[in-house]
This record gives C-alpha cells, structure tokens and sequence, in this order.
C-alpha cells in the first residue's frame, strides 16, 4: 500500500535553526493494517506523516502509494488517496460554514469538483444517516456553523470527513492531544469504529501510551528522525503502556549517555 | 427627489463593486486592492468600445472579462509568485494606470450620443413622461433605469448565491476559510484563489463598465478609493444583516452599498466639502473596524471593575 523508500528532510538547511527532522527512514505497510507511531518530542513523528501527506516534498528518498510514485505529487493530489485529520481541532474544519457544507466538502476530497448542488437532497439524507451513526446527536444540527461546537465534537466530525470515502491511507495526527479526557475516549472510540468496518489502512501518531498499546496491529517507534523499534503481530499484541516507558527510558539514557561522553571528552581534549 | 434617485441608481451599480469585494474581502479573506484599476479598467473598455459604436451589452461583457483578466493577474502574483497579497494587488493596480490611458488613449473619454445601456432603457419612456408622488415629481426615464440596474443586479446576486451553494463554490468558501483542511480535502488552493480574485474583479470592472454609462463620461482617475467604498459598503451590510451567511451577506452588500451612497448624499447636500469625502470614508472604515473590538474590550475592563 504505502512504502517509503530511505526519506530524509532537513528544515532550514544551512541555518543555526537547521533541524534534521527525518533523517533516513524505510518503511513499508500492508493495506489494512493499523499502524502507530510514536516517539520522543522532535522525534519526526508528526514529519512523518506530514511527508506522507505532501505537506513538503522529501530531500531525498521515494515515496510508493497504491502503485503510484507520489515523491513530487503536491499536497492536494495526494488527497486523492489520502484522508487526514489534524492534532489542532480547528485544523480540519471551515468554522464559519455549517456541519452539512463541511461533510458535502468531504464527500468530495480529491474528485473534481463542479457546478453541482453541494447539497442535493440524497447527498443530505445520506450525511444525515452518517452523522446519525456516529451517535452524538448532531444530525439536527447540520445547519449550524461548525465553529459553534465544542473541541471534540469538531474533532469527530473531522474523522467522519476524514473517512467519508473510504480513504486508501488514513493518517492520524495526535488527533486526540488537543481534547479533554472524554471527549478524547469518544474520538478514539469512532477511530477505531472507523477503521474496524471500513478495515481502513492507518497511521496513526500518538503521545498516548494507553493508546499506543492498545490500538493497532503495528508498532513504530521513532527517535532522531529515524526508526529505533518495529513491532510487528504477536510482539505488538504483547506490549504495555510500561513496557514502552521503559523503551522511552533507554532512549533518555543513552541520549544522556552520548552527551555525558561528549562533555567529558571536551574537557579532556579541547 | 431626482438627487434621490440619483444616489439610489449609483449605489445600486456600486452594489457590483461592493459584490466584488464581498468575495475577495470576507469570502477569500484577500484584502485584494487590484479594485481600484480594475473599476476603471471596466470603465474604460466599455467606454472606448460604445465610443467605437459597439452594442452596449456586448461592450459591457467585454469589459467583465477585462476585469477577470485583471483579477487572474493579480492571484497569479499571489499564489504562483508568492507575493504578499496587498503588494500583488497594489502592482497590479498600478499597471492598470497605464493600461487605462492605454485603451482609451486619453485620460477622459465623454460617452454624448452613443447608445448606452442608460439610453437603452431610457428609450422605453419619453423624456418629458413625469410620474408624481404626492408633492415629488420623478421622471420616468430615471424610474426605466432604476429597474433595468437593479434587474441586473438582481440576478448577479441570484446568480452568485446559486454558485457559492454549488460544490465549486462552496470550495471556494472553504478556501477562505481554512486553507489547509480545503488543501487535505484535494483542492489547488492557489487555483481557487486566482479564480475567486477574477471573478470578484469581474465584478469590480461591471460595476465600471455601468457607471461610465450611467454617468456619461470614463475618467483615468475614477477609481481612486474605490476599494475602501467597497469595504465600506461589505461592512455597513454585515451590520445590517448581522450575520455571516452568504445569501445575507450578498443582500447585505448590495444594501450597504445603497445605503452608504444615500449617506453621502445627504451629507453632501448638508455641506460636506467633495474634497473631504475620501477622508470622511477612510475614517469611517477605519471606525468600523476598531469600534467592535474596542466596545467588547470596554465592556470587559466595565465588567472587571
């Protein structure tokens, strides 16, 4: 489904503000699978995903989706493929236009879009019967203005556009970070709804723990824009939320390590 | 009551320019000053082409499409070229200066017996026909072109509303609004901006095309501020309508805008000096934008002490 090929980007090349944010990483993931990634702050995860979705083009490397090399498609050509929702919750909707002109936008991600009612009758009945589904009891609400709602109610309507047209690739930005505990249970509770019954291929980036060891069927780790750990099957099924705290702790430890090494050699030799 | 109608008849044409500025102003957030050259450019390519003897329809067409064109240039400088977006604007309005004496090859151009739309709809009564109300007396030569604008204008907003409802327009809403979900979701933002700042100059340049009509005569100058009119006219009518939806907003436009000319009308005829309306304008955008936010700042530091 997805394969990236060694990519590597650098922000700000050539600057003191120069950050190596991927720093070479191969990866490649079969279509239904449940992928999430995590990582230290400035580990590249969030850059990893960005790089999927063609918010930049990579430096170097390739990137493979669905048979087609997509390493210079931009942003809006990937949609195609892609949906995608954002850690901000005001990322992924227009405020000032309603619920219903939201989802009709989604209902067309990545197609062309023409001079067609946005709103026909069987497109409203059939959003009506989605937002019902989802349970939170917006559907008679689809004439408001979506920045009228809450936080996590944006952010659920944002996952329903998302997976309005079963999207090859779905990518998941600490989607849950920005929300309250309750409203972030909800949210993960639609994801995994979602991705169970439209067996969607995901990744998903999470700060969570929890989530990290009880979401998903594949586990990735990223430190210093690169991958440390994979966890694949049986082994991810395995992990808990401490088992990796303490791959978190190794990380800290011999990160201290090198710098304390460093500092020590400095003295002695500079 | 002519000097009535007379103000009527102009805010409604200038409902054009304030329906312009609606869709670069509030629904592409692009404070987008290509107006100030595209009202004359549309101004200037139907005078030259009604001088010239062409059917006044077919002239003011051709002087909307000048406006697109202007429109397209200044979104390709934005979005292609990536820069800012008020320089973009300015740029291209100053190239207008030149491309206005350009096409009408010379600062002034009096339109005296060429058919105009105005003569157009005015051939429907006689020039002495008077209608009369109560003490007034109106012509109704003047009545004809009142309904023929405000005809027009009528089924541009229609024509407006339809499109901002249609899944293209509504694309071009959430452009303004949130760029980057509208960009996840598949669409060129730069592409729905440069098309967005056409037809918004379209509109502009109409607006032109009808006014030199209206007023008998294309002047190089006639632009000057006409941007800060348009904001003026877009703002009056959010207050009036208060609200943010986009049918509201387009009635409120074209409201505002007639409202606004009424305004100055009677501040005229109370003695404000012609040379100080710009200020008086600017001012009073100027206004419009701060005292909001200013009121609501007030009342919290009242509700704090």
């Amino acid at each position: 489904m997805l394969e990236l090929e060694n990519i590597a980007k650098t922000f700000h090349a050539g600057t003191p503000n120069e950050v190596r944010a991927l720093r070479g990483v191969s990866l490649k993931i079969e279509p239904g699978s449940f992928v999430i990634v995590i990582g230290t702050n400035g580990s590249g995860k969030s850059t990893l995903l960005n790089a999927v979705a063609g918010s930049f083009i990579v430096d170097t490397g390739r990137l493979k989706l669905k048979g087609h090399e997509i390493t210079r498609w931009p942003e809006h050509r990937r949609a195609q493929f892609i949906g995608r929702v954002f850690q901000n919750p005001f990322s992924g909707t227009a405020p000032s236009m309603t619920i219903a002109e939201n989802l009709a936008l989604a209902a067309k991600r990545g197609r062309a879009r023409g001079l067609g009612w946005a709103l026909g009758s069987s497109v409203k009945t059939d959003l009506y019967e989605r937002v019902r589904a989802m349970g939170l009891g917006l559907e008679d609400r689809l004439d408001n203005a979506i920045g009228s709602l809450s936080g996590g109610q944006r952010q659920s309507l944002t996952l329903l556009m998302a997976g309005l047209l079963k999207p090859d690739l779905l990518l998941l930005d600490e989607h849950t970070a920005a929300l309250d505990p309750k409203s972030a249970d909800q949210v993960i509770r639609l994801t995994e709804e979602m991705i169970r019954r439209d067996k969607l291929t995901t990744m998903m980036v999470t700060h969570s723990m929890h989530q990290a060891a009880n979401l998903g069927d594949r586990l990735i780790m990223m430190v210093q824009g690169r991958v440390l750990h994979d966890f694949q099957g049986a082994e991810k099924q395995r992990l808990s939320p401490e088992d990796l705290l303490a791959r978190f702790e190794e990380v800290r430890c011999s990160e201290q390590l090198d710098e304390t090494a460093s500092e020590m050699l400095s003295r002695q030799y500079v | 009551m002519t000097l009535l109608v007379g103000s009527f008849t102009m805010g409604l044409i200038l409902s054009l320019l304030a329906l312009g500025v609606l869709i670069s102003f509030r629904v592409l957030s692009f404070r987008d000053l290509t107006v100030d050259g595209s009202i004359t450019l549309g101004g200037s390519v139907a005078a030259i082409l009604l001088a010239s003897g062409w059917n006044p329809w077919l002239a003011t067409l051709i002087a909307f499409f000048a406006g697109a064109i202007a429109g397209t240039t200044t979104g390709i400088l934005a979005t292609r070229f990536q820069i800012n977006g008020l320089l973009a604007g300015i740029l291209v309005m100053t190239g207008l200066y030149s491309v206005n004496l350009r096409v009408m090859g010379k600062s002034n151009l009096p339109l005296m017996k060429e058919t105009t739309l105005v003569t157009f709809a005015q051939s429907f009564a006689s020039s002495e026909a008077k209608w009369s109300f109560g003490r007034w007396e109106v012509s109704v030569q003047d009545i004809c072109v009142v309904v023929m604008v405000a005809g027009l204008i009528s089924s541009v907003a229609l024509l407006m509303y339809a499109f901002f409802r249609t899944n293209l327009g509504l694309a071009m809403r959430a452009t303004g609004d949130n760029d980057q979900m509208i960009r996840a979701l598949g669409v060129e933002v730069g592409w729905m901006m440069t098309f967005g700042l056409a037809l918004s100059n379209a509109l502009v340049a109409l607006a032109g095309a009808l006014l030199v009509q209206y007023q008998g005569f294309a002047d190089v100058q006639m632009g000057i501020g006409m941007v800060v009119w348009g904001f003026a006219s877009v703002i009056i009518g959010e207050s009036l309508v208060g609200s943010r939806q986009i049918g509201l907003l387009l009635v409120g436009a074209v409201m505002g805008s007639i409202l606004f000319r009424l305004l100055v009308a009677i501040a005229l005829r109370w003695g404000l000096n012609p040379n100080d309306l710009k200020l008086v304008t600017a001012v009073f955008v100027f206004a419009a934008l701060v005292l909001p936010d200013a009121i609501t700042h007030l009342r919290k530091r009242m509700a704090s002490t």
